[in-house]
């Protein structure tokens, strides 16, 4: 007589190798997409010291709003030059508070050719966006960000923020949320041009 | 009283188009219903305002939005070509249903993948649960057995040595 002991039962057979390996590769990856999308979110925008070398842009511009000339601007090309780089939409509340003041240090800065403004318009429709800029009277530079790589790439949390970039690209001071004065614009951009 | 039906039927006509007049103007006079908006509203997502549908969003941005989408109707343009607009404009990340390209691959194929894996892990698991407890059934009338047989020995043992005592 045969004892039905667990010893004397058929092992089982266990999951084959390549499955195990494709199910923890599977797994792994998930795990990895899932935490790089959590480090970017965690990251917040482009912080000064960062080097705009790694994300340069290219953006269309609005008719009316070319850059000597050019139906387009590089921010590769404007090494050199002290840019400020503005985010912001016509659905903007807060955008409307600097419009004024961001016009008037670029009118400042202008005549010199050492400090390029560059309006970045976000998630914006085109005839509102007109419509703000020729309310305010704005003459720098300005194009839509197309498939808003641009706000992408500088990880922008909302609008407005601004970002000064020094002659090298680097990121060298960012403002979040709108600015109070001219003057304070003023001052930021003096200092980067100081260096 | 019959005298004054014309004047009924006058006022109800003059009803019947002030109403006529209202319905036009929806649209902003584009000739374009909020329906036909929201048909295609309802397939976006504005990034300002993430996870609500752009048909149901009551932010500046999304009215916006909405008011691009009756104009670009009222020009003649599809479905389609709008929101391949939206997306060349905005990027791919405003359509509610995604395309299956690049990047955006793993929104079609992670979920089945993991409700699969989840299956196949909860079968298995089940499945060992299963075993487990017939093993500890067939462990526990093994020993049960062993028990027994063990006694029946003992006893027998015991009535030998009393028999042989006896003899003795």
């Amino acid at each position: 007589m045969t004892e039905n002991t667990p010893e004397n039962t058929a092992p089982e057979r266990g999951m084959p190798l390549w499955a195990q390996i494709t199910i923890w590769s599977v797994l792994i990856a998930l795990l990895v997409v899932i935490f790089m999308g959590l480090q970017r979110a965690q990251e917040g925008h482009v912080q000064t010291g960062a080097e705009t070398g790694e994300f340069d842009f290219t953006m269309p511009l609005f008719e009316g709003y070319e850059y000597e000339g050019l139906q387009e601007i590089s921010l590769v090309e404007l090494r050199g030059k002290v840019v400020v780089l503005n985010f912001w939409a016509s659905w903007c509340v807060t955008c409307k508070d600097e419009a004024v003041e961001l016009e008037e240090a670029w009118r400042h800065y202008q005549p010199d050719g050492e400090v390029i403004f560059i309006g970045v318009d976000y998630v914006d429709t085109e005839p509102e966006a007109r419509g703000y800029l020729k309310q305010y009277d704005i003459t720098y530079p300005n194009g839509p960000d197309m498939g808003t790589k641009i706000s992408q790439a500088f990880r922008i949390q909302g609008v407005p923020e601004t970002y000064f970039l020094d002659r090298n690209g680097v990121v060298q001071h960012v403002q979040l949320g709108p600015f109070q004065s001219t003057a304070q614009i003023l001052a930021v951009v003096e200092s980067l041009l100081a260096e | 009283m019959k005298k004054l039906y014309p004047l009924f039927l006058f006022v109800i006509l003059l009803s019947l188009f002030s109403v006529g007049s209202v319905a036009a103007q929806d649209g902003g006079g584009t000739g374009v219903s909020d329906d036909e908006v929201n048909l295609i509203a309802h397939e976006l997502f504005c990034p300002v305002c993430e996870n609500t549908p752009l048909d149901v969003c009551e932010t500046q941005a999304c009215k916006q939005w909405r008011e691009l989408i009756r104009l670009k109707l009222s020009e003649g343009w599809t479905e389609k070509e709008i929101k391949q607009y939206f997306v060349d404009n905005y990027g791919a990340r405003v359509l509610a249903e995604p395309p299956a390209e690049g990047f955006y691959l793993l929104v079609y194929f992670v979920p089945p993948i993991v409700i699969l894996a989840g299956l196949f892990i909860l079968f298995r698991a089940f499945r060992q649960w299963k075993k487990n407890d017939k093993d500890q059934v067939d462990i526990q009338i093994a020993e049960a057995n062993s028990t027994s047989s063990s006694d029946t020995n003992d006893e027998y043992i015991a009535r030998l040595e009393e028999e042989m005592r006896k003899r003795d």
